[in-house]
């Protein structure tokens, strides 16, 4: 199918491209400027600056370009000692990220395909391709033409076919005829898109051949814009006068005549170096007549004409370079530019003088940088700068720091030790962590120690850091929504851990209300909500005052109290269900048709002293490196290709620490468990028959409203009611196998052997899961036996494959970690085997599992998720304890 | 094909509203997702919302059927996520084909369904091909810029399988949607033209992008006009933008596009800004009003919602634009040539 041109003129068929930002040419357009600085063959410095892999010094050429004025960059790489695909694709990822370059299209220039189409796969703008061209045949040609269509792209032809290089008026006319017949009617590219090279070649070579030169382009210009709709005219301007090399003034006065004459023919864009080219109107008059002679080819004897003048002319050159005129500038204002708009250059001469003006070097920082931080604070927040920007404010601002330090510390004499340590995350499941950083950045500059642990980092992680450097605030990081929840489990884990510190919170949804209503009352002590770096040095240095800070952080929490009591009374009430209805929905088992199967061994047991060796098989192994932050499955993660080799170094320091562990009997594992009778009584307590005196469980059932056939569930519903006359049962277990782990842990502390120390306590815990696996099977298959002939491998049990279900407290099934305390008391666990429960019902030592067992084929597990208060009062009411003590406990489980 | 670009001359079309927030309220748990087929599956795919087209197709059905009743010309598919990179999270990649080709499936259904039962109003579905969670044109390391972890190639690849099956499924439409990075949208639009060409057909491509904070740009930092002009190499159906904004901070890059282009202009905007509980509380109404001012501009030629938005939201605005003609525009006509 073969379309033809329009033949109407269409006013919005105009070459558009576009970086960050859109560059659209007119017919009252100026002439674009295509900078020609980032190409290996027009620059010997960044041929140098690449060669030797300096990066950053190539993008301060890109982006000097562009600060001088190029609409367009023009990237080559083509050099016989460079790997052009590769330098191409990394210099361009580098330039995208850097905003201020980015804004401008690139124009990507090979002679070789591949480079071209690896180039058009990075960028996301609309570029300029430099070039194609009829050379090696239509096919190639046509090939190239619709990738590039496809890829986004315009592209330049070359005035080039299989014959050769077009050099005269004719030639030049017929191949951009052809090119731009192929291309819009068998490609049907756009002829907007279009935009051709006609070859300038050098003038006043002394051969007569090349005395046409410089006319042919332009009137081939003419002609080609005459009749070849829409397209433009484009051509590298300095080749024009190659015979002058080495007389700039002469050669800056070619240039603007040329350019003069090829614009008014319809050359619209071009390859000019800006710093080469003299004014028209103020090049002198004879020297002008001498070019125009020589350009336009109106004598004979032009080209002599030119050549003696050109003996005559004083060598002027002329530095129109970058606008450099903010240098001359305050040093505050210098300062502040620098870091909005993320030069570097000369940020290190500015904060020396800086220094060198203050008594102390903390001064600058406090100072200096943080007014210019506070700008770039201001024009993110009102939508000014965006955030590529703010990165590399961030970056200048730690080239300055970096340069400060040791003036810092020099002051500092070594006596006095830092203001504190602050340890910073970006939560799990969020990359972004550039307010983190900012923040961390600032912080550090007011001497506080910064513990970055980066981003996607797990609370454990959080936890662990938190507690082994012992740091003084704790900052979260996010910007993604879920990361909220994180914050928020956080808060708790941190509560539930019996964490003191402050916990400050930042990032883009973070927000005042959310730290008040659901953070804030997660945990006990200080939360702030802190969004912009000047701030959190004020809040830190509150939080961390000794005399002070008291005061501060009661007057915190009662500002977010009121803040959310307020915000609350606001809220509409979600969908809940009443306690009784959601009784009323309960999940219901048929248990006239269950047949009820009776423990074979009633009572309790203890196994103490367990062979660990019988443990080794039943270890899960993926949460194991998940500890260490290796994530995949046990084996395959071994065999990862990113962290297999860390994956399987580990795992062997682990099979050799667990093999010591085993044979030198270094940690001890005990158990007990009991299997009792029970019913379910008033449908959400557990009645427990031990010695034939009664205990209580009281579950917790879900409240929020379900969709239609879906129950609201109770661990209760999986125990047979006792109005259905059938007796059931329940069992319940602590294991631990963390005895001997801690004093273990502590010796390899003390040889700041932080690794074997870690290892020692991650393997503790697995073989605590371990030993409940292990305990809850042999209750399956023997000790209960309603599962006498089940047959499940390791892979199998961590899949959960099996019948009943061994729910813990503090879990979503029963969040209620008070329960803990029933079974504590029904199987006098401290008694017997010595684990005991914190203050905060933490299992000491920590390696332990508790839990519950339900047989009953239709249990599963599940999570409680919100509850009202009308559970929580006839929750406190059943278990006979006071109302504020259950919502205490039950907090984070209550729906606002 | 010509049923829709007439439907478009003539009248206002209406796109649905969110999926997500509609299969909230099915709260549907781990068991649930997992379905009969899944329920060994080695990792949790609670929150994999495209298998729900497999686990639980009738709500799929069932909320299409509500934003059809509701008003809307355009139903998108479930399949927001439908890509091996997007599925990689939950090790389903091998499933891709076959979640696009039930979610093109059970739209098709309730659109011929509609169609018949309205054939003055034909109704159709538009295939949702988004923007993954990977960025061609970002590093996700501060610290090394020039690294990239995804690459335009493995994009391109993962949208082609992605875009046949939604062919394949029953798509009027293809929708490139969300794209907070244009060269993620870039490497969709490159498979969907070598599909056109491998199997010479012409499917409509709509083109929607996501404008993400006060400084009015692309996630990868392009303004509105520069990401118009950035994916206007392949004939598109309409362009526009979704999600990240409110009707009313949206209004502006509204303008930009609808005053330079001469496509179809889309838009379908959030319920609001998120509260601070990430959760979007902009009524029916108040969203309707919004979407008035849009109308009385004459902005738009596709109008509908993103987070937060149902069927009441899409009737509400269903109701408004009736009342309004579209914004005049030029369908293009380009078509695969030798």
């Amino acid at each position: 199918m073969v379309k033809s041109v329009p033949l109407h003129i269409d006013n919005n068929r105009y070459l558009k491209l576009s970086g960050l930002e859109p560059l659209v040419v007119t017919p009252e357009s100026n002439f674009i400027n295509v900078g020609e600085r980032t190409n290996v063959a027009g620059s010997r410095k960044f041929l140098r600056f690449i060669k030797e892999g300096n990066f950053e010094e190539a993008l301060s050429i890109a982006r000097h370009q562009v600060e001088g004025g190029a609409q367009i960059i023009d990237v080559n790489m083509d050099d016989g000692l460079i790997d052009g695909k590769e330098a191409m694709v990394k210099f361009l990822n580098l330039v995208i990220a850097e905003p201020d370059i980015a804004r401008v299209p690139i124009m990507i220039d090979s002679s070789k395909w591949d480079i071209i189409e690896a180039g058009l796969q990075v960028v996301q703008g609309k570029c300029v391709v430099n070039s194609i061209s009829l050379k090696e045949g239509e096919q190639e040609f046509i090939r190239q033409a619709k990738l590039i269509k496809r890829y986004g792209a315009a592209v330049i032809i070359m005035a080039f076919d299989e014959v050769g290089q077009a050099d005269n008026y004719e030639r030049r006319i017929e191949i951009a005829k052809r090119s731009y017949d192929i291309l819009v009617n068998h490609v049907n590219f756009p002829p907007e898109d279009i935009i051709f090279d006609l070859n300038i070649f050098p003038v006043a070579t002394g051969m007569d051949e090349h005395r046409k030169n410089a006319v042919d382009f332009i009137e081939a210009t003419r002609w080609v814009r005459k009749n070849l709709p829409y397209c433009s005219v484009s051509g590298g301007v300095s080749n024009v006068s190659f015979s002058f090399r080495g007389n700039n003034t002469v050669r800056e006065a070619m240039h603007s005549v040329f350019l003069y004459h090829a614009i008014q023919a319809g050359m619209n864009m071009g390859i000019v170096n800006p710093t080469m080219l003299e004014v028209y109107d103020d090049i002198p008059k004879d020297l002008l007549e001498y070019v125009e002679d020589v350009m336009l080819d109106r004598r004979d004897d032009a080209t002599e004409r030119l050549l003696d003048f050109a003996e005559s002319v004083k060598q002027t050159t002329k530095e129109k370079t970058v606008d450099n005129s903010w240098r001359k500038e305050p040093l505050q204002n210098r300062i502040t530019r620098a870091l909005v708009k993320g030069i570097d250059e000369y940020i290190i001469e500015d904060v020396e003088e800086a220094r060198l003006s203050v008594t102390k070097p903390i001064e600058v920082i406090e100072g200096h940088l943080m007014i210019g931080m506070n700008v770039v604070g201001d024009l993110f927040g009102s939508g000014k700068m965006f955030l590529p920007q703010v990165v590399k404010s961030a970056r200048v601002m730690k080239k300055a720091v970096a340069y400060l330090l040791p003036f810092i510390e020099a002051e500092k004499d070594g006596t006095t030790s830092s203001n504190g340590k602050i340890l910073m995350a970006t939560v799990k499941g969020d990359v972004h962590d550039i307010g983190k950083n900012i923040v961390g950045v600032v912080l550090g500059c007011n001497n506080y120690d910064i513990i970055d642990l980066g981003v996607m980092v797990p609370p454990e992680k959080i936890i662990e850091e938190a507690k082994q450097q012992n740091v003084d605030i704790i900052g979260l990081s996010g910007l993604i929504t879920p990361s909220l929840d994180e914050m928020v489990f956080l808060a708790k884990e941190m509560q539930r851990q019996d964490f003191k510190v402050p916990l400050l919170i930042g990032g883009a949804t973070t927000s005042k209300a959310h730290t008040a209503v659901k953070i804030d009352p997660q945990y006990e002590n200080a939360v702030v909500h802190v969004n912009d770096a000047s701030r959190a040095v004020t809040i830190v240095g509150d939080l961390l005052q000794e005399e002070s800070s008291q005061y501060y952080k009661e007057s915190l929490k009662d500002d977010y109290e009121v803040f959310r009591n307020r915000f609350l009374e606001r809220q509409t009430a979600k969908s809940y269900l009443s306690i009784e209805q959601a009784r009323a929905n309960k999940y219901n088992i048929d248990w006239k048709a269950l047949e009820v199967i009776r423990p074979k061994e009633i009572g309790i047991q203890v196994l103490e002293d367990f062979d660990l060796k019988t443990l080794e098989n039943y270890i899960d192994w993926s949460p194991f490196f998940r500890s260490w932050d290796l994530h995949g499955k046990y084996p395959e993660i071994l065999k990862d290709e990113v962290v297999g080799e860390q994956a399987s170094e580990l795992f062997k320091d682990a099979q050799e620490m667990l093999h010591k562990i085993i044979s030198e009997k270094l940690l001890e594992a005990r158990a007990v468990f009991g299997l009792f009778e029970a019913n379910t009584v008033n449908d959400d307590d557990i009645e427990v028959t031990i010695a034939s005196e009664k205990k209580y469980f009281r579950t917790l059932r879900q409240q929020s409203k379900k969709a239609e056939g879906r129950p609201n569930i109770a661990l209760a519903d999986f125990i047979a009611p006792k109005e259905s006359g059938k007796q059931d049962h329940i069992g319940c277990f602590c294991v631990s196998a963390g005895f001997g782990s801690k004093d273990l842990a502590s010796t390899y502390e003390a040889q700041h052997d932080d690794y074997n120390a870690i290892m020692v306590k991650a393997l503790a815990d697995r073989l605590a899961e371990a030993f409940a696996e292990y305990l809850h099977e042999r209750v399956r298959k023997v000790h209960w036996g309603y599962a006498a002939r089940e047959d499940l491998s390791n892979q199998e049990l961590i899949e959960e494959n099996y019948k009943g279900i061994r729910p813990a407290p503090g879990y979503p099934a029963c969040p209620d970690h008070l329960e803990k305390e029933t079974i504590w008391e029904l199987l006098q666990v401290k008694e017997r085997i010595g684990v005991e429960l914190t203050e905060n019902l933490a299992m000491w030592p920590a390696a332990s599992v508790s839990g519950y067992y339900f047989g009953n084929p239709e249990a599963r597990y599940f999570g409680v998720g919100k509850i009202k208060e009308d559970q929580v009062a006839d929750f406190a009411k059943r278990k006979e304890i006071d109302f504020e003590l259950a919502k205490k406990w039950l907090k984070t489980n209550i729906a606002d | 094909m010509n049923a829709l670009k007439k439907a478009l001359q003539e009248r206002i079309l209406i796109l649905d509203g969110a999926m997500g927030t509609m299969l909230q309220r099915y709260n549907f748990s781990e068991e649930d997702f997992r379905g009969e087929r899944f329920k060994d599956f080695h990792t949790a795919v609670k929150g994999n919302n495209d298998l729900l087209s497999i686990t639980q197709p009738q709500a799929i059905g069932e909320v299409h059927y509500k934003y059809f009743e509701a008003g809307a010309d355009i139903v998108e598919t479930n399949t927001f996520s439908g890509t091996t990179i997007a599925m990689a999270d939950y090790d389903m990649e091998d499933l891709v084909y076959e979640l696009n080709f039930e979610s093109a499936r059970i739209a098709k259904q309730v659109a011929l369904e509609f169609t018949q039962k309205e054939p003055y109003k034909p109704r159709f579905v538009a295939g949702a091909m988004g923007p993954t969670n990977k960025t061609a044109s970002m590093s996700p390391d501060v610290n090394d810029p020039g690294f990239r972890a995804i690459s335009f190639d493995q994009l391109r690849v993962a949208y082609k399988q992605q875009a046949e099956a939604l062919i394949d499924g029953g798509v009027d439409i293809l929708l490139v949607e969300t794209v907070f990075d244009t060269l993620n949208a870039k490497a969709a639009l490159f498979a969907i033209e070598e599909i056109k060409e491998e199997r010479s057909i012409d499917i409509p491509v709509m083109i929607s992008g996501t404008i993400t904070d006060a400084s009015g740009r692309t996630l990868s930092g392009q303004t509105a006009e520069a990401f118009l002009i950035s994916v206007s190499h392949i004939p598109l159906l309409s362009v526009g933008f979704n999600c990240a904004l409110g009707a009313k901070q949206l209004t502006p890059h509204l303008e930009v596009v609808s005053r330079q282009t001469q496509l179809a202009v889309s838009a379908y905007p959030n319920a609001g800004l998120p509260n601070a509980f990430g959760a979007y509380d902009e009524t029916p109404g108040q969203m309707a009003a919004q979407i008035k001012e849009y109308l009385d501009k004459k902005l738009i030629n596709i109008i509908g919602g993103c987070c937060g938005t149902t069927p009441e939201h899409i009737r509400a605005i269903a109701t408004i634009a009736s009342e309004y003609k579209p914004r005049s525009f030029q369908i293009n006509e380009e078509s695969i040539t030798v």
